[in-house]
C-alpha cells in the first residue's frame, strides 16, 4: 500500500485521499492467501492425526503395525519424497534466474520423484489390502488409510498441478503469474513433506516400535 | 435391460424414490414447480437471462456477490421457517393418542433439514455476504484480494443448497438430527441417502465457506486503506476478521469429520462404527470441535453489526474500542476450549466436566463486556430510533436472557437435567434468533440504503420487528417451561394432556413470527415501489461513521475513485469534521477484475458429482470428476483475468455523484 | 413431567431444600411459570434436589448483573432518546479506565462465584460417585449398598436387569423409595439417554460402552423416565413408568416378577433387540447374570467373539470384527445390492404400531415376545 500521501509534515492539513495512486499489481495477497489455505488444510491433517492416535491400538482382532509395515520400503519411499522437495528448491532457484529450460527439468524429476512415492505407496496398499488389512478390517487401518491415502492424495493433486505448470511455464514463460504459481506450489510441495515427516514418524516409527 | 445394467446406470435411484405417495411434498413441489415456472417464465418474457448472468451469476465484484449470498439466505430461509411451521404444527396437534399429521419418517427430516438449513444455509450466507458487501467498503478497498474466489465460494454454497432442496423431491433428507450423529448417521441405521445428501450439501457448501474465510481474511490484512492499522479498522472488520479465522481454523475440521463419515459410509471403514475398534463418541467430540467455534462464527458479525449500529445512532464514538477488539479476541480462542459442554452426559469425570463447564462460564465475561460496552455507547448519546437501532436495543434485551440460560447450561449438574431438553432448544434459539439474525436484520436496514440508493420502508419495518419480537417471545419461553417440565426435544407425538397449551402458544408465536416475515416481504417491496420517495442521495443517510458511507450509494463498481486516506478511527466521521474535500478531478482508468463464468461451471459440476455419489451412479460421479479437474485446470490457462475502467466512465460516474450531492444540498 | 407426576402419593416433604432456597425457587421460577407442574425445579429424588438447586443458585447469581443491564438498557435508551434534548450529549467520550475495570470485573466476579459452585457441585453430583447421602442430613450408611439395576436401551425401549434379584423388565422400573440406586448402562445400538428428571440427571447410553448414574427417590409415586437423546423413528415412545415403593411394596413386587414364566436368556435378547415402539411392560422371572456384560461387549449374536480378546493392546472401546451382516461400503456392493437395503425407501401408509400401541411398529419386525402378565407394580402404585 502506498502510505507517500499520508500526512505531511510541516504545517499542511492531512490528504484524505490517495490522490496519486499506483496501480497494484496483481497477485499481492496470493501467497498470504495460500499460506491461509495451507494452514486450514493442514487442520485436517491434525484431525486425521488425532484419529490415528485415538484408533492406533484398536486393532479389532486384525494384525497391528508390526505385522504389517515394512520399515525399510518405507524408508525409500521417504527418500524420494525427501528428494523431490530438494529438486523442487532447485527448480525454484533456476526459476528466480529466469532460466527456464533448467525449471522445466528439475519440475520434471521432482514429478518423477512424487510419482515413485506414490507408486511405493500404491504398491504397499495394494498388498495390505491383499494380504486382508484393508481399511475396513479395524480402525486403526481405517485412520492409517485414511491419513497416509489423504497425504497420497495431495501428492497425487500436487503431481497434476505440476504438470499443469510445466505446460504453462513451457507456453508462457518464467512471467510474473507463472512464477507465483511456482512459489504457492513450492509451500505446498513443501508442506507435503513436513506432513509425511510426520506421517513417517508417528505412524511407521512410532508404530513399529509400540 | 437387465436389472443389473439398470442399476449400473442409474444406481439406487429408482421411481421409488420419487416420494408420490407424500401429499404434502407433491403439494410443495406442485407449488413450487408453479412458482419456478413463473419465474423462469418471466426472466424468459422480459429477457433477463443475459442480463442475470452477465451482470450477477459471472460478477466476481464483491457488492453483488454479497447481495447474492443474502438472498440466498432469505430464499432459504422461508424453506427452513415452512419446516419450523411444520413442527410447530405436528407438536400443537398430537396429543391424546393422535399422532398428529406428519409420520416420523417424515417428521424426522423436517426437523433435521430444518436444523441443516437454518444453520448452513440460512445464517451462514446471511453472514458471509454481509461480510461481502460490507468490509471491502469498510477498509477502503476496491475488491476482495480474490475476487475469482469469491464468485466460486458463493456458487459452491449455492450447490450445497441445491442438493439440500434437492432431497425434499428426490429420495429424502437424514432423519438423524441436524449434527448426524453416529452411529445413527452410519450405514447401519441410517442406510438410505438421507444422510449421503447431508454429507455431500454440507462438504460442497463447505469448501465455498473455507475458501471465503481465507479470501476475507486475506482481504482485511493486505486490502486496508493506506494509514488504516488494525487498531484503526471499523469494529464490524475486526469482528469480520475474527469470524474469518474461526471459519478457516474449524471448517477444515467439519470437513475431515463428514469425510471420515463418509469413508464408513462408501467404503465400509470403522472410525465411527459400533463394531470393528470404531467409536462413535469420536465423531460426537470431532464434530462439536468444529461446532462450537461454528457458534460464534455466526454471532460475532452480528456483534459487530450492533456496535456500529450503536455507535452510529447514538451519534458517539463506540464505548470500550480497545477493549471490544480483545474481547472479541477472547472469545475467539476460547470458543476451542468448551466444546465438551454439549456432552457433558456422556459421562466424563468430573473434572473434565467442570473445567468446561467453567471455560464455558469465562466467555460470558468478554461478551458480558461487549454489552456494557454498547450500553455506555448509549449513554451521553442522542440516540435516533431508527429501525437498526430498534433491532439493536430488542438484541440487548433478548440477548442477555439467552446468556444467562447459556451460563445455566453450563453448570454440568444443572446441564444433566437440561440436556437436549425443550430448555436447551429455547436457549439456543434465544441467542440465534435473538443474537444472529436480530444482528442481520440490523444490518439488512442499516446497509440497504448503501447497496440500492434508498432507505428500508419504515412502517412495515416497524411492524415487522413488533412482531418478531413479540413472536419470538410467545413462541419460546413456552419452550423454556417445557423444557422445566421435562420434555426433551425431537418427540413427535406425546401422551400427557397438560402439555399441550404450552405448544399451542408456542405455535401461535410461530405465527406471530410468519406474519413478522410476511412484514418484512412487504417492506421489501412496498420499499422498491416507492424507492424515489425514499431515495438517498447523500451515500451517507444515517449521518455514519465508517467508510462504506464515504462513497456513493450504490457503490460504484471500483468502490472508490481514489483509495481514501486513514488517520483515525471512524475514518468518515473524521473526514466530515475535518471537512476533507472530495476530489472531482484528476480521475484514472481503474484496474478491475473480470467476470468469469467458471464458477458456476465448478459448482455446477460438484452438484453433479455430488448427486451421483449420493445414488451411487460410479460413472457419473467419475465424469462428473475428471470434468471438475478439467475444468480447474482449463481456468488456469486463462491469463486475461483483468481490464481497466477508463478514465471517463469513472469520470462520468463520479461526475454524477457530483452532481447527486449538489442535489441533496450536501 | 406430567400431572400424574404430582407428588399426589407423597408421604414426605421434598427433602434438601432450606427455606430461603425454597423461596427462592419459588420466586425465580414458578412465579413466571405459574401453576404448571415443572419437575427438574420440583423433583421427587435427593440427586435432582441438588441439581435444582444448583439452577436456582446460578440464576440468583446471574441476575444479579442482569437485571441492572436489562434495567440500563431501558433507562439509557430513554433518557437518551434523540428528542430528549436536555440530557447530555458527549459525542466523543469513549473511554472511562474505571467503568472499564468495572464491565470487566464486575462478570469475572460472577463467574468466579459461579464456577467455585461448578467445580464443587459438579464433584458431588459425579454421577458416577456413590451417594454420600439419600437426603439432607441422612447420609447413607457403610454397609448399605445401592439396588444394581442394569439398564440397557434398545430400540426403542428400555430393559432393566436386577442382577441380585435375579429379574428383568422392559419398559417398567420399580424402586424401593430411599434407597440409592446404581445404574450400570449400555445400549444395543445407538446411543440414548437414560432420563427420570425427578430422580436425577440424564446420562448417555452408548453401545459398547458402560456408563454409570447414580440416583435416589425419596417418594412414593409414579414418575416419568423417558430417552433423552434422539435414537430414531421409535424415539417419541421411548418411555417408561418409574415406581417408587416402599421396601416390602418392592421385595413383593420382585417376587411377582420372579413367577414370570418369561426368561431374559440371550434368544430371547436378541429377539427384544429387534425394532419395536410402544412395548407395554414385560417382566422376566429367571435371566442369564452374564448376559450384561455381553451386551456391553457386543457379543450377543452368534458367532461373534467378545471385545475382551480382541485387542493386541489392550482392551479399546468397541473393540471386535465386523459381523458378517453388518453393511459393507457404499463402493464395494454390486449392482445387485444398490437400493436393496430394507430401509431405503419410505414406508407407506399407516404404520401397525401408529394406533395400536403394542402390537407391532412402523417399517421394523413386530416385537415377538407377547406382553404377557402385566408387572404387578404398576398396579400397586
Amino acid at each position: 500500500m502506498s502510505t507517500t500521501t499520508q500526512t505531511a509534515p510541516g504545517t499542511e492539513a492531512p490528504s484524505y485521499y490517495d490522490l496519486d495512486e499506483h496501480e497494484h499489481p496483481p497477485g499481492a495477497s496470493t501467497m498470504l492467501g495460500f499460506w491461509l489455505y495451507l494452514m486450514s488444510d493442514c487442520l485436517i491433517f491434525a484431525m486425521l492425526f488425532a484419529a490415528y492416535g485415538v484408533y492406533g491400538g484398536s486393532y479389532a482382532g486384525g494384525p497391528g503395525p508390526k505385522e504389517l509395515f515394512e520399515l525399510p520400503l518405507v524408508a525409500v519411499n521417504t527418500t524420494a519424497l525427501l528428494l523431490s522437495s530438494i529438486t523442487y528448491g532447485f527448480a525454484m532457484i533456476n526459476a528466480d534466474e529466469q532460466n527456464k529450460a533448467a525449471t522445466l527439468r528439475w519440475l520434471a524429476i521432482t514429478g518423477v520423484f512424487g510419482a515413485a512415492f506414490l507408486s511405493i505407496e500404491l504398491y504397499e496398499f495394494s498388498n495390505l489390502i491383499h494380504e486382508g488389512a484393508g481399511p475396513w478390517r479395524s480402525a486403526f487401518l481405517s485412520s492409517f488409510f485414511t491419513l497416509v491415502g489423504t497425504h497420497g492424495l495431495h501428492v497425487t493433486f500436487g503431481i497434476i498441478w505440476l504438470v499443469t505448470l510445466m505446460v504453462q511455464v513451457a507456453r508462457r514463460g518464467l512471467e510474473p503469474a507463472n512464477l507465483r504459481r511456482l512459489q504457492c506450489l513450492s509451500l505446498f510441495w513443501h508442506f507435503l513433506d513436513v506432513i509425511w515427516i510426520g506421517v513417517f514418524t508417528f505412524v511407521y516409527l512410532l508404530g513399529v516400535l509400540r | 435391460m437387465s436389472d443389473d445394467l439398470i442399476k449400473t446406470i442409474f444406481g439406487r435411484l429408482t421411481l421409488e424414490s420419487f416420494p408420490i405417495h407424500e401429499p404434502i411434498l407433491v403439494g410443495t413441489f406442485i407449488m413450487v414447480a408453479i412458482g419456478g415456472a413463473a419465474v423462469l417464465g418471466a426472466l424468459t418474457y422480459f429477457k433477463l437471462w443475459g442480463y442475470l448472468w452477465k451482470e450477477w451469476f459471472t460478477s466476481v465484484d464483491h457488492k453483488k456477490i454479497g447481495i447474492m449470498y443474502i438472498v440466498l439466505a432469505l430464499v432459504m430461509f422461508l424453506r427452513g421457517f415452512a419446516d419450523a411451521l411444520m413442527m410447530r404444527a405436528q407438536q400443537a396437534v398430537a396429543f391424546n393418542g393422535s399422532d398428529g399429521f406428519l409420520p416420523a419418517h417424515h417428521y424426522d427430516q423436517v426437523f433435521t433439514a430444518h436444523g441443516v438449513i437454518m444453520m448452513f444455509f440460512v445464517a451462514m450466507p446471511f453472514v458471509t455476504g454481509l461480510m461481502n458487501y460490507v468490509v471491502p467498503l469498510q477498509i477502503g478497498a476496491r475488491d476482495v484480494s480474490f475476487p475469482f474466489l469469491n464468485n466460486f465460494s458463493f456458487w459452491m454454497t449455492v450447490s450445497g443448497a441445491v442438493t439440500v432442496m434437492m432431497s425434499l423431491f428426490v429420495g429424502e433428507f437424514a432423519r438423524t438430527g441436524w449434527l448426524a450423529m453416529a452411529p445413527l448417521s452410519g450405514l447401519d441405521y441410517s442406510p438410505d441417502v438421507g444422510v449421503d445428501y447431508y454429507i455431500w450439501a454440507l462438504q460442497i457448501a463447505g469448501v465455498g465457506t473455507l475458501l471465503s474465510g481465507v479470501n476475507l481474511l486475506a482481504t482485511i490484512i493486505k486490502m486496508r486503506a493506506p494509514g488504516m492499522s488494525l487498531m484503526q479498522m471499523p469494529i464490524f472488520t475486526w469482528s469480520a476478521l475474527v469470524t474469518n479465522v474461526l471459519i478457516v481454523a474449524a471448517f477444515p475440521v467439519l470437513t475431515a469429520v463428514l469425510a471420515m463419515l463418509s469413508l464408513d459410509r462408501y467404503v465400509g471403514t470403522n472410525f465411527f462404527t459400533n463394531t470393528g475398534g470404531g467409536n462413535p463418541m469420536m465423531y460426537v467430540n470431532m464434530i462439536w470441535i468444529w461446532g462450537h467455534p461454528e457458534v460464534y462464527i455466526l454471532i460475532l458479525p452480528a456483534f459487530g453489526v450492533f456496535s456500529e449500529v450503536v455507535s452510529t445512532f447514538s451519534g458517539k464514538r463506540l464505548f470500550g474500542y480497545t477493549s471490544m477488539v480483545y474481547a472479541l479476541i477472547v472469545i475467539c480462542i476460547l470458543s476451542y476450549l468448551v466444546w465438551l459442554h454439549h456432552f457433558f452426559t456422556m459421562g466424563s469425570g468430573a473434572s473434565v466436566n467442570s473445567f468446561f463447564g467453567i471455560t464455558t462460564m469465562i466467555i460470558s465475561i468478554p461478551t458480558g463486556a461487549k454489552i456494557f460496552n454498547w450500553l455506555f455507547t448509549m449513554y451521553r448519546g442522542r440516540i435516533r430510533f431508527e429501525l437498526p437501532m430498534m433491532w439493536a436495543v430488542a438484541f440487548m434485551l433478548t440477548f442477555v436472557v439467552g446468556g444467562m440460560t447459556g451460563v445455566m447450561l453450563a453448570v454440568p449438574p444443572a446441564d444433566f437435567q437440561f440436556h437436549n431438553s425443550l430448555f436447551l432448544i429455547a436457549h439456543f434459539h434465544n441467542v440465534i434468533i435473538g443474537g444472529v439474525l436480530f444482528g442481520m436484520f440490523a444490518g439488512v436496514n442499516y446497509w440497504w440504503p448503501k447497496a440500492f440508493g434508498f432507505k428500508l420502508d419504515k412502517f412495515w419495518g416497524t411492524i415487522s420487528f413488533w412482531c418478531w419480537v413479540v413472536g419470538f417471545w410467545v413462541a419460546f419461553t413456552p419452550l423454556y417451561v417445557l423444557g422445566l417440565m421435562g420434555v426433551t426435544r425431537r418427540l413427535r407425538a406425546f401422551e400427557d394432556p397438560s402439555l399441550q397449551i404450552w405448544f399451542v402458544i408456542a405455535a401461535i408465536g410461530a405465527l406471530i413470527i410468519a406474519a413478522g416475515i410476511g412484514a418484512m416481504l412487504m417492506q421489501f417491496y412496498v420499499s422498491i415501489r416507492d424507492r424515489e420517495k425514499l431515495r438517498d442521495f447523500t451515500g451517507d443517510p444515517w449521518n455514519g461513521r465508517t467508510l462504506e458511507w464515504a462513497t456513493s450509494s450504490p457503490p460504484p463498481a471500483y468502490n472508490f475513485a481514489f483509495s481514501p486516506v486513514v488517520h483515525d478511527l471512524d475514518a468518515w466521521h473524521d473526514m466530515k469534521s475535518k471537512k476533507a474535500e472530495r476530489p472531482t478531478t484528476g480521475f484514472r482508468a481503474i484496474h478491475m477484475p473480470k467476470n468469469t463464468g467458471a464458477g458456476v461451471i465448478l459448482a455446477g459440476l460438484s452438484t453433479v458429482f455430488g448427486v451421483a455419489m449420493i445414488w451411487y451412479i460410479w460413472w457419473l460421479a467419475a465424469v462428473a470428476f475428471v470434468a471438475l479437474i478439467a475444468t480447474a485446470i482449463g481456468h488456469t490457462f486463462n491469463y486475461d483475468r483483468d481490464f481497466h475502467i477508463p478514465a471517463e466512465d469513472v469520470v462520468n460516474s463520479e461526475d454524477a455523484r457530483t452532481r447527486a450531492l449538489q442535489q441533496a444540498g450536501v | 413431567m406430567t400431572r400424574r407426576l404430582a407428588p399426589r402419593h407423597a408421604t414426605r416433604p421434598a427433602p434438601g431444600r432450606t427455606p430461603f432456597v425454597r423461596h427462592l425457587a419459588a420466586a425465580a421460577a414458578l412465579a413466571v411459570l405459574g401453576g404448571c407442574n415443572t419437575v427438574v425445579m420440583r423433583p421427587a429424588g435427593d440427586v435432582a434436589v441438588q441439581e435444582s438447586n444448583l439452577i436456582v443458585w446460578s440464576v440468583v447469581l446471574m441476575l444479579l448483573i442482569i437485571v441492572p443491564v436489562m434495567a440500563l438498557v431501558v433507562v439509557f435508551a430513554w433518557r437518551y432518546r434523540a428528542t430528549n434534548t436536555e440530557a447530555s450529549y458527549e459525542p466523543d467520550w469513549d473511554h472511562s479506565t474505571g467503568l472499564e475495570l468495572v464491565i470487566w470485573a464486575g462478570p469475572l466476579l460472577i463467574v468466579i462465584a459461579l464456577g467455585a459452585l461448578t467445580w464443587v457441585g459438579t464433584h458431588t453430583l459425579d454421577p458416577y460417585r456413590p451417594l454420600a447421602r439419600t437426603a439432607p442430613g441422612k447420609p447413607v450408611a457403610a454397609n448399605v449398598k445401592p439396588l444394581e439395576v442394569q439398564v440397557v436401551s434398545l430400540d426403542w425401549k428400555w430393559l432393566f436387569i436386577y442382577p441380585e434379584q435375579g429379574v428383568a423388565t422392559v419398559n417398567e422400573l420399580v424402586v424401593p423409595v430411599d434407597r440409592p440406586v446404581k445404574f450400570t448402562m449400555t445400549s444395543s445400538s445407538v446411543m440414548n439417554a437414560l432420563w427420570v428428571p425427578a430422580m436425577a440427571g440424564m446420562i448417555y447410553t452408548m453401545p459398547g460402552m458402560e456408563t454409570v448414574l447414580h440416583g435416589v427417590l425419596n417418594r412414593t409415586g409414579k414418575f416419568e423416565g423417558r430417552s433423552g437423546n434422539y435414537s430414531g423413528a421409535g424415539f417419541s415412545h421411548m418411555t417408561f413408568w418409574t415406581h417408587s415403593v416402599t421396601p416390602a411394596r418392592f421385595d413383593q413386587w420382585v417376587a411377582g416378577v420372579k413367577r414370570n414364566r418369561w426368561q431374559l436368556d440371550n434368544a430371547t435378547y436378541l429377539k427384544l433387540a429387534r425394532p419395536s415402539e410402544k412395548v407395554r411392560p414385560i417382566g422376566f422371572g429367571t435371566i442369564d447374570p452374564a448376559l450384561f456384560k455381553r451386551v456391553v461387549a457386543m457379543c450377543t449374536k452368534p458367532g461373534t467373539s467378545c471385545m475382551e480378546n480382541m485387542s493386541h493392546a489392550g482392551p479399546a472401546v468397541n473393540d471386535r470384527p465386523q459381523r458378517t451382516d453388518e453393511p459393507e461400503g457404499a463402493l464395494t456392493r454390486d449392482p445387485s445390492q444398490k437400493g436393496e437395503s430394507p430401509h431405503s425407501t419410505a414406508p407407506q401408509g399407516k404404520a401397525p404400531g401408529a394406533t395400536d400401541p403394542g402390537a407391532g411398529n412402523r417399517d421394523m419386525t413386530m416385537l415377538d415376545i407377547p406382553a404377557l402378565r402385566r408387572v404387578n407394580a404398576s398396579k400397586e402404585a
